[in-house]
């Protein structure tokens, strides 16, 4: 894709979006007029209507739809705060101004419209996203929760202030933070061949430490445990846009292969959305049979593990044999471990021998 | 001579006539006056419907005045002094001894359906406080003259006559273009109100609920006032006199039939004496009777009237008894004194038509209540009403009590512990009462089916109602919801689509009060009206804020001069509201409001809403 096409893409995403929330209000508004209850109707996204499709390797919703209307007694307090919710995220988009999901629940006591808690707004907002069937972070709401992102990659801003201005990303050896600004910005150049997603703190740091950016030729990213949308987001641009092939390393237990899963596949509660996964990543480990094979130190699984493992085996995002087979290493062998069980053998022990081996296996 | 020889020794004994007063005297229970307690409430009683009798059917609206004091006490009995006071017709200065002091039969063979024990209760009660206390009565009447006579008087028991102590004349004064009228009888008697007190309020309370139109005040010796108040001012059409019908005659009045009459030949006879007997009829019966036409009745043989009353009571072509002699409560008056006395948040009544045993027609009106300050108890509350006297002793030996249990109440909603009444009224030439005692109804058929049949009338009605209020609960929500959202989702469309203006709700919901701390009067106030063309669904809510008491209201719907009622008159207990959804299209929607009791105002809200859809 043109650096030209990646602006122009955003640019056009969020007019798009500004639109879309125009001719809902005009919607309204008109039928109000009319002597007609407003109604919009919006995909389910009720359990019955999610699926896992092999074909975009994600969970979808499938064609059932529901209708809200103002008519309906029970409708009128959710209806009225996502007309609201509307306008506030229109108004943010009008001020190329971003917002959090926090940010919302409180604004929305300014204007009278009261949220029961935060619970409450953040569904409205899930509810939006159904109903202009696009991401939250289109019409900028995006989460707080940031990760890092470490690696020779040129960007250039385009949000307001900064337009036009250029960074590379290796500029700060801590990372740099996964913001709106970096989720929207046009990547203009990089020398990396690959993208190496890292759960844990301390891994990405010696990943730093040890320059495996240049060594392997990576960009790097921390997730910090789950990875938050606008970081989903953004290894799926450098996935598809730049066309880098993605590693994902977590520890090895059932919560890292599910990290790492998130990335690839998506979630139920995001099943309404498309951007979010990056189809072809691969978690590159640590797998359960990694711990035999490098006698890594472990420790055994718990009663929520095994629980966790059983629910694995029969979710179908988990077919293929890297799944199956490392689900049932792990049953068997009850035990897990850690990222930081290789410097067992050595600080760099996990850069020197498991990163290169691991990543020609994978090709 | 005896077996044993000796003479057999005679016993003489001496008989002679017994006048009807010494006839009670020796056999007062017969009239109610079993014991002491029973005693000051039957004496009550009769005097009360002496003087309904002596208002009610001349047209005059009862007032009635009870004071019961204690005189005094000693180790046997308490002695009190009844004193009760109407304005009624009065009765006319000569007849006053007689009408009292004597026991006076009515030689009349005429039907009319009559209140009281034998027409003769308030001689009785004279008689027993005589008889008890050795004291004279005092009455005071006049009939509107410029007189009022008094008299102490009493009853020579062996000779049934009135006694008379001493008569004075007094001036009734003129106010204003009257002259009272009424009488006042104080008497004093024998006996217990502590174990009373309970069965003649219940007693008063109930003639309170069958005689709506009657205001009724009662002292009792602890000088607590009690006051039944009425509500209405229509008095029910007198009963007609009218010939006895030929199924319900016996030997006895034919013979006093044929001493009194002109007619000369048999078919004048039945045409003449006889409830719904034409020519055509009269010789119709004699045809299948067998009985020549010309015969003169007044020549029949003893034999010959037996033959005839059992062929009167076989024939099948006689018309049955219309209800002309018959007094009924009628819907709208029992409505008023349920609403009045009960206070329920549901009331069904109903009237049956006209029906006959053996002869006799009668009439029966059911009414039921529930809630509100109708008392919940573990069965279901049981009124009976005679002849518009309520029956307030030995309910379980009576029918009513007996069909009211075989009813299946819970096909009827109706469930243990709800606050639900059941009245019967049954009103007749003959009661059929079970007794002597006449508090309890025996088990006629006819009669029965007729008191099941209304009792399931009005339950059904009840059922309704209380399916229907459980399902508007189950869809009530407060439509100000409407109100609070609707302007927000009109207001942020508008912004969202650059309008500044935004649109009107109005045409899908519009909220209306229609009544706003409004206190209510004696006489129905109708609301503001609301315009209910642009709304496919109308509700209505409303609130009785007042602390104490109740209200009366009803909704009707308008389309041109077409008036239908939408909700019927039900009665607002204070502190209880009224949400339901109106079915049906109407131009405009009213409330109309009243107090339950006059001069007792309450304060309502009223709001009506309307939903677009």
């Amino acid at each position: 894709m043109s650096k030209d096409g990646v602006k122009r893409s955003v640019v056009e995403k969020k007019a798009s979006v500004q639109r879309n929330l125009e001719t809902l209000g005009v919607k309204f508004y008109k039928e109000i007029e009319q002597g007609v209850f407003p109604w919009v109707e919006m995909k389910s996204r009720s359990i019955d209507n999610i699926f896992y499709s092999p074909e975009f390797r994600q969970y979808i919703l499938g064609n059932k739809t529901v209708r809200r209307s103002a008519r309906v007694i029970s409708h009128l307090r959710p209806f009225t705060q996502m007309v609201w919710t509307a306008y506030f995220v229109h108004d943010l988009l009008q001020q190329r101004k971003t917002s959090t999901l926090r940010d919302v629940y409180y604004s929305a006591q300014a204007y009278d419209i009261a949220f029961q808690d935060q619970a409450e707004s953040d569904n409205i907002i899930t509810d939006l996203e159904t109903v202009v069937e696009s991401p939250r972070e289109s019409f900028n709401v995006y989460p707080e929760e940031r990760s890092a992102v470490f690696g020779d990659l040129t960007i250039q801003y385009t949000v307001p202030g900064y337009e036009n201005r250029r960074t590379n990303l290796s500029s700060h050896p801590d990372g740099m933070m996964i913001g709106p600004a970096l989720t929207e910005s046009q990547f203009i150049e990089t020398s990396a061949d690959k993208v190496i997603v890292i759960e844990k703190g301390a891994m990405f740091t010696r990943f730093v430490e040890e320059n495996v950016h240049k060594k392997f030729n990576a960009i790097l990213i921390y997730t910090a445990g789950q990875a938050p949308r606008s970081t989903r987001y953004f290894i799926r641009r450098l996935n598809q846009e730049l066309g880098l092939p993605t590693y994902i390393f977590s520890d090895a237990d059932p919560w890292g292969m599910h990290i790492a899963m998130v990335i690839i596949s998506g979630s139920a509660n995001a099943a309404h959305l498309r951007e979010l996964t990056t189809p072809d990543a691969k978690w590159a480990g640590v797998w359960a049979t990694d711990i035999v094979n490098y006698k890594l130190p472990s420790e055994q699984l718990n009663e929520i593990d095994i629980k966790r493992l059983k629910e694995l085996k029969s979710d179908p995002r988990y077919t293929g044999g890297l799944w199956q087979r490392e689900i049932d290493t792990f049953v068997e062998l009850k035990r897990k471990c850690e990222l930081e069980a290789f410097s067992r053998y050595g600080l760099t022990h996990i850069v020197d021998k498991y990163l290169p081996e691991r990543l020609k296996e994978l090709g | 001579m005896s077996s044993n020889g000796k003479e057999v020794p005679r016993i003489s004994e001496t008989f002679q006539e017994i006048s009807p007063a010494d006839f009670f005297y020796r056999n007062r229970e017969i009239a109610g006056f079993t014991n002491p307690a029973r005693a000051i409430f039957t004496a009550i009683r009769e005097l009360v419907e002496n003087s309904l009798d002596a208002t009610e059917p001349m047209g005059i609206l009862p007032d009635i005045y009870i004071r019961l004091t204690l005189d005094g006490q000693n180790e046997t009995a308490e002695t009190y002094t009844l004193r009760v006071m109407d304005n009624g017709s009065g009765i006319p200065a000569h007849q006053m001894p007689l009408a009292l002091g004597q026991f006076l039969f009515s030689s009349k063979y005429k039907l009319k359906q009559a209140r009281g024990t034998f027409g003769l209760g308030g001689t009785m009660t004279i008689l027993y406080g005589q008889i008890t206390t050795n004291k004279p009565v005092m009455v005071f009447s006049s009939t509107g003259t410029s007189r009022i006579v008094e008299y102490r008087l009493m009853i020579d028991i062996q000779r049934n006559k009135p006694i008379i102590l001493d008569r004075k004349i007094h001036v009734n004064p003129q106010r204003g273009n009257e002259r009272w009228h009424g009488t006042i009888i104080e008497l004093h008697l024998e006996g217990s109100y502590g174990q009373a007190s309970s069965k003649v309020l219940e007693y008063l309370k109930q003639t309170a609920i069958v005689n709506p139109y009657a205001n009724i005040t009662f002292i009792d010796p602890k000088g607590r006032f009690y006051k039944f108040e009425r509500t209405v001012t229509e008095i029910p059409r007198p009963p007609k006199e009218t010939e006895p019908h030929p199924h319900g005659v016996d030997v006895e009045t034919i013979q006093r039939i044929i001493r009194a009459t002109n007619a000369r030949n048999m078919r004048d006879f039945m045409k003449n004496n006889f409830h719904r007997v034409g020519d055509k009829t009269a010789a119709e019966f004699l045809k299948v009777a067998g009985i020549p036409e010309k015969a003169n009745p007044k020549r029949l043989r003893p034999e010959e009237i037996v033959a005839l009353v059992q062929k009167m009571r076989e024939y099948k072509g006689f018309l049955p008894p219309d209800a002309s002699c018959l007094s009924s409560l009628g819907e709208d008056l029992l409505r008023a004194g349920v609403l009045k006395e009960l206070e329920p948040e549901f009331v069904a009544v109903k009237r049956r038509d006209p029906s006959t045993y053996s002869g006799h027609p009668f009439i029966v009106e059911a009414a039921i209540a529930y809630g509100g300050k109708v008392p919940a108890k573990d069965e279901v509350l049981l009124y009976r009403f005679a002849n518009k006297i309520p029956l307030v002793y030995d309910e379980s030996g009576d029918v009513c009590w007996k069909i009211v249990r075989s009813i299946n109440w819970r096909r009827y909603n109706v469930s243990p512990n709800m606050p639900v009444a059941v009245l019967i009224h049954l009103c007749s030439t003959k009661i059929p009462y079970k007794t002597v005692g006449k508090e309890i109804l025996s088990d006629q058929a006819e009669v029965s089916r007729e008191i099941l049949n209304a009792i399931r009338e009005v339950a059904r009605e009840l059922a309704m109602y209380l399916s229907r209020k459980e399902r508007v609960r189950r869809q009530v929500r407060r439509l100000n919801v409407f109100a609070r959202y609707l302007p927000k989702i009109a207001e942020f469309s508008a912004k969202l689509s650059g309008v500044e203006k935004p649109p009107e709700t109005d045409r899908l919901y519009r909220s209306q009060v229609v009544f706003k701390d409004f206190a209510t009067t004696n006489e129905f106030t109708e609301s503001e009206p609301f315009d209910s063309r642009l709304y496919k669904t109308v509700l209505v809510h409303i609130i009785n804020k007042h602390e104490t008491n109740a209200v009366n209201i009803k909704v009707v719907g308008l389309t041109g001069s077409y008036l239908t009622e939408l909700i019927p008159e039900s009665t607002l207990t204070s502190g209880s509201e009224i949400y339901e959804t109106l079915r049906g299209n109407f131009k405009q929607v009213k409330v109309l409001a009243k107090s339950s009791k006059p001069d007792k105002e309450g304060l309502i809200d009223a709001y009506i809403d309307g939903v677009g859809e």
